[in-house]
């Protein structure tokens, strides 16, 4: 067991310095530096090697990533190319939107998949299996952006039921029933296009413990229909299924980006955009070297609670 | 099998109808001016500069269709060879090839895309080859477990006591065991590809006019007198991008099927 945590927690260090290493060098080659930024078109070449000096940026490259590494881990992203600005706070306030924005998405995903997944598995290819199997099919070749568009102008434009974009009413009080009203159409359109993969994985998760022996011992032991479903078979098939809804984090991350920008969602994901549209690289790496490591430490964590509530993986998993 | 006929109608008509069309893609109909709506000589109006939309339709499913088969292909050539040596040498192959497809995974794809397209420039070639490199760990970690079961295959022993050498035994009995996962996950990967370069045009980074493409087409529709007024301008290009990413999904799930009868799919 000992053994495993250990394990799986050394195979994370080398990818935690192949991430940064990688947005490092991606900063590296983005055009303009905080150099270019204080000079502002007035510097001679002598004052830019001097400021360049006072920036540590005539340093050789090794040195400067390990400067650059120890800044991270103290949340010290540098600052802005465009505003000059720290760069970790103006991410920072960006970070609850997005979370509540992706969660409440992820969130009427899992219960709209998961019910449905198991009562797929129990009657294969029975009429709910067929429908749920299409409405998973169509939506997994749905592109968010359209989806959105398609929101804002039926719902928004055309019945007026709801707002197009923001998170609050411009000028409003600001009240959480506000907050709501704007939260419906892009946490639907991001519920809509996870829904597809989780309920495929719930129901091939609920069809293998289905077919266990376990289960039909218990269901010749005269336990009811359902109780052996919910206790025996979900209990079991969980792990995979939650192992897909944290596996979705990183594409949601991704896929919340397109959403947030139709939507006016002030999250990370319309910061990304805004900083790379402007060419600030110092926020767009910012955003991205904070996402990868919060995946890599979400899929570490996972394993490891894994590891902890199920004795068998340690014996499986630390032999590969 | 309905997949592969919209797909195989969709390239011919791609590729067959623009040369037979009355105005290219490129040009402004000074006639009819901007913006005119739907007509019988342009089909679905013009844009913005009096260019045919209909023509750009066309014009942008090519771009489309071409960046989404490239880049899978990309994807694959460098994915499936790189599983493969992870799973038969194992070893220090094995650890650098799988933590760098880690440190791959652990980004969201379309926000390094984003960053790599911004860097290099927004060309077809440069957003077809950011695409496709970015999708090699998905194709390598199928070859990688294919290959960890199939190197243990009495047939990859007997290649190996027969004495051939290595490389003979990954090319000869190793690859070909080994790839049969990847038709299904090309097939993904196709539609995952269009849908990127899409969601970046529509971003407005991605393929620029006056190339056309499926993506920045609908990016009219961020202007509220296209998305309210106008809908014939993005509405058909979206159903465009939608019936292509369901058509190459439905093949891919049937090559999973013929594949794997065990209905099992986990990076679909």
């Amino acid at each position: 067991m000992a053994q495993y945590l250990i394990k799986r927690i050394l195979t994370a260090v080398p990818v935690f310095f192949g991430i940064t290493l990688a947005v490092f060098l991606m900063l590296q080659a983005a055009p303009g530096t905080a150099a270019d930024l204080a000079g502002a078109g007035e510097f001679t070449s002598a004052d830019q090697q001097a400021v360049e000096a006072a920036l540590g940026l005539d340093q050789p490259l090794p040195i400067r990533y390990l400067r650059w590494l120890s800044g991270l881990l103290r949340f010290d992203l540098g600052r802005s190319f465009q505003s000059g600005r720290a760069v970790m706070p103006v991410i920072a306030q960006r970070i609850a939107p997005s979370l509540l924005l992706t969660g409440t998405g992820v969130l009427l995903a899992v219960a709209a998949a998961l019910p449905l997944g198991v009562l797929s598995a129990c009657r294969p290819h029975g009429l709910l299996d067929r429908v749920s199997t299409a409405v998973a099919f169509a939506g997994s070749g749905l592109p968010g952006f359209f989806v959105s568009l398609l929101a804002v102008y039926f719902f928004a434009v055309r019945l007026r039921l709801l707002p197009a974009s923001g998170m609050y009413t411009a000028g409003g009080s600001g009240t959480v029933g506000d907050l709501l009203r704007h939260l419906v159409l892009p946490a639907c359109v991001i519920a809509l296009s996870n829904f597809g993969s989780l309920l495929k994985q719930t129901r091939s998760a609920c069809m293998e413990v289905f077919s266990e022996p376990f289960m039909q011992s218990a269901r010749s032991r005269g336990i009811g229909a359902w109780a052996v479903v919910v206790r025996h078979g979900f209990r079991n098939a969980l792990p995979p299924v939650l192992t897909t809804v944290l596996g979705h984090i990183p594409h949601l991350i991704g896929g919340s980006m397109v959403v947030e920008c139709i939507f006016g969602w002030p999250g990370m994901g319309s910061l990304m955009l805004a900083a790379i549209r402007s060419r600030d690289y110092a926020i767009a790496m910012g955003v991205t070297v904070l996402v990868a490591l919060a995946v890599l430490g979400a899929n570490l964590l996972l394993d490891v609670l894994y590891g902890i509530a199920d004795p068998r993986v340690s014996y499986t998993r630390s032999g590969q | 099998m309905a997949g592969l006929c919209i797909l195989l109608l969709e390239l011919a008509v791609v590729l067959i109808v623009p040369p037979m069309l009355r105005w290219p893609p490129n040009v402004t109909d000074a006639s009819v001016g901007f913006w005119a709506a739907p007509s019988a000589v342009h089909w679905l109006g013009t844009d913005d500069v009096g260019r045919d939309i209909f023509a750009r339709l066309l014009a942008g499913g090519r771009v489309s269709l071409m960046v989404g088969g490239a880049s899978a292909a990309i994807s694959v050539l460098l994915g499936a060879p790189l599983g493969v040596v992870a799973g038969y040498y194992r070893g220090g192959w094995e650890f650098a090839i799988m933590r760098l497809a880690d440190v791959f995974q652990c980004f969201p794809s379309i926000v390094v895309i984003l960053c790599l397209v911004s860097l290099v420039g927004p060309s077809v070639v440069n957003i077809i080859l950011v695409i496709g490199i970015m999708g090699w760990p998905v194709i390598a970690r199928l070859t990688y477990s294919a290959a960890l079961t199939v190197r243990q295959k009495p047939y990859v022993e007997a290649a190996r006591l027969g004495g051939a050498s290595q490389a003979v035994v990954l090319r000869e009995e190793v690859l070909p065991g080994a790839v049969a996962p990847v038709w299904a996950a090309l097939a993904f990967r196709v539609g995952r590809a269009i849908l990127s370069e899409s969601s970046l045009s529509f971003l407005g980074v991605g393929i620029r006019t006056p190339q056309a493409s499926w993506g920045n087409l609908i990016q009219y529709a961020s202007q509220i007198t296209v998305l309210t007024g106008r809908p014939w301008v993005w509405i058909p290009p979206g159903i465009c991008i939608l019936m292509t990413i369901l058509a190459v999904n439905a093949v891919g799930e049937g090559l999973r099927r013929a594949m794997d009868p065990r209905e099992e799919g986990r990076h679909a």
